[in-house]
C-alpha cells in the first residue's frame, strides 16, 4: 500500500532530471528512476572516480592497477560508449515497430493489483464496478485501477502454463525436451490466431473501439490463468476434478470477458453514450463479444485435454 | 493440432498469396467485388462487404513486392532442404 505513494513522490523529484519524453509522469513513475540517477555518474566514469578516490584515500599506498592505467581507462570508456550507442540503436529500431511507452503502461503493476486481478479472474461474480477509469484522457495504469488490462499476468501465466505442461507430461512419462518447445509454440500460435481474428472482425464490422492490439493480447492471455487452474485440478483430482475445474474456469472467464469487453466495445450500453460517429449495428458488437467469450473455453479444452488423460 | 513456428509462417505465406492472386478485372469485378463498386455511402457506415473489398485491395497493394521476395526465398529453401 505504501509503494504507489512512494512512487508518486519519488517521481516528482527526478522529473526535472529524467525528463520523460511524452505524457504524464503517472505512466512512468517507475521507482527505479531515483536509483539510476545516483548510479549514473558512478557507472559512466568509473575510471575517473575510482582513480580519484583511490589516490585520495590511500595516498598512493597500493593503487588499484586497473584504474590508474590510462590505457585500460580509455578502453573502459570506449567500451561503455559503444554499449550506449548499441543501446540507442536498438531502442530506435524497436520504437519504430511498437511503442515502448505503451508497452511500459501494461507492465506497471504491483502485488496488490495482481492479487486482486487473479481473484477477479477466478471469481468475477462479486465485482461491482467494471469501468476503466481515465485520468485526463489517458487510461490509468494497472497500479491505480484494477480494471485496466495488463500484460504481466498473461506473460507469467503463459510461462507457468508451459512449465506445468512439461510437468504434467513428465508425470505421465511422455516428456521430452522437444515437447516443451512444441507446447510453447502451439499456445503462442493460438494466441496469435485469436488476436488476428479479433482484430479482423473488429475492423470488418467497423467497430470503433479503443482496444489496441496490446489490449487484445492482454484479454486473450487471461485465459492462461484458467488453464493453469484447470490443469492443476486435473493433476490433483483426476479426470473428474479436471472437468469440474474446466466448467468453473470457463464460466468465470466468459463472465469476465463479457463484462470487460462490454465496456469497451458496446458504448451504447455503458453510461457514456455520446455519439461515436458512424458505427455498425449494436447486434454485431454483441455477436463479437459473445463469440470471443465462447471461444475461450474451446481453446482451454483444446490446449489442456491432452495433458490430463 | 500442434503447430510449430514454421507451420505458422507457412500458413501465413499461403494465405497472403491467396489474397494476392485475386485479379482485379478478371475476377473481382465479375463477382461484384471490384473497387469501382465500393464507392458510396460516405456518411454511413461502410458495411462488411466494402470493408472486405478494401482489405483485399490494400493487402494486394502492400504485399505485392515483398511477396515476390518471400516466395522466391521459400522456393529456394524448399528445393534445397525439402
Amino acid at each position: 500500500m505504501d509503494l504507489p505513494h512512494q512512487g508518486y513522490r519519488a517521481s516528482a523529484k527526478p522529473r526535472g532530471r529524467a525528463a520523460p519524453s511524452t505524457s504524464d509522469s503517472i505512466l512512468f513513475d517507475d521507482t527505479s528512476s531515483a536509483a539510476p540517477a545516483m548510479n549514473n555518474p558512478v557507472y559512466y566514469t568509473p575510471g575517473y572516480n575510482m582513480a580519484g578516490l583511490s589516490n585520495d584515500v590511500q595516498g598512493g599506498a597500493v593503487p588499484n592497477n586497473m584504474f590508474t592505467d590510462p590505457m585500460a581507462n580509455a578502453a573502459l570508456m570506449y567500451g561503455s560508449s559503444l554499449a550506449n550507442q548499441g543501446k540507442d540503436i536498438v531502442n530506435k529500431e524497436i520504437s519504430r515497430y511498437m511503442s515502448v511507452n505503451k508497452l511500459k503502461y501494461f507492465f506497471a503493476v504491483d502485488t496488490r493489483y495482481v492479487l486482486k486481478k487473479l481473484m477477479i479472474l477466478m471469481f468475477p461474480y462479486t465485482h461491482q464496478d467494471w469501468e476503466v477509469r481515465y485520468h485526463r484522457d489517458a487510461p490509468l495504469t494497472p497500479r491505480q485501477d484494477v480494471n485496466a488490462p495488463d500484460l504481466y499476468i498473461p506473460t507469467m501465466a503463459f510461462i507457468t502454463y508451459i512449465l506445468l505442461a512439461g510437468m504434467a507430461l513428465g508425470i505421465q512419462k511422455r516428456f521430452s525436451p522437444e515437447v516443451l518447445g512444441l507446447c510453447a509454440s502451439t499456445a503462442l500460435g493460438w494466441v496469435i490466431i485469436e488476436v488476428l481474428v479479433m482484430l479482423l472482425s473488429l475492423y470488418l464490422l467497423t467497430v470503433h473501439s479503443d482496444l489496441s492490439t496490446f489490449d487484445l493480447i492482454a484479454y486473450s492471455g487471461y485465459k492462461y490463468v484458467g488453464m493453469i487452474f484447470t490443469v492443476l485440478c486435473g493433476l490433483l483430482f483426476g479426470s473428474d476434478g479436471y472437468y469440474v475445474a474446466l466448467a468453473w474456469s470457463s464460466c468465470a472467464l466468459m463472465f469476465f470477458i463479457v463484462r470487460s469487453l462490454k465496456m469497451k466495445i458496446l458504448p451504447s450500453l455503458s453510461s457514456d453514450s455520446i455519439g461515436t460517429g458512424p458505427s455498425s449495428k449494436p447486434q454485431f458488437r454483441l455477436y463479437i463479444t459473445v463469440a470471443i467469450a465462447v471461444f475461450q473455453p474451446i481453446v482451454i479444452y483444446w490446449l489442456t485435454s491432452h495433458l490430463v488423460r | 493440432m500442434a503447430f510449430t513456428l514454421y507451420s505458422l509462417i507457412q500458413a501465413a505465406i499461403l494465405c497472403v498469396n491467396a489474397v494476392a492472386v485475386l485479379h482485379e478485372e478478371r475476377f473481382l469485378s465479375k463477382i461484384g467485388w471490384g473497387v469501382d463498386q465500393s464507392v458510396g455511402g460516405f456518411g454511413d457506415e461502410p458495411g462488411v462487404k466494402v470493408q472486405l473489398m478494401n482489405l483485399v485491395r490494400s493487402v494486394r497493394t502492400v504485399m505485392r513486392v515483398p511477396l515476390i521476395a518471400v516466395n522466391a526465398v521459400c522456393i529456394v529453401l524448399l528445393l534445397l532442404f525439402g
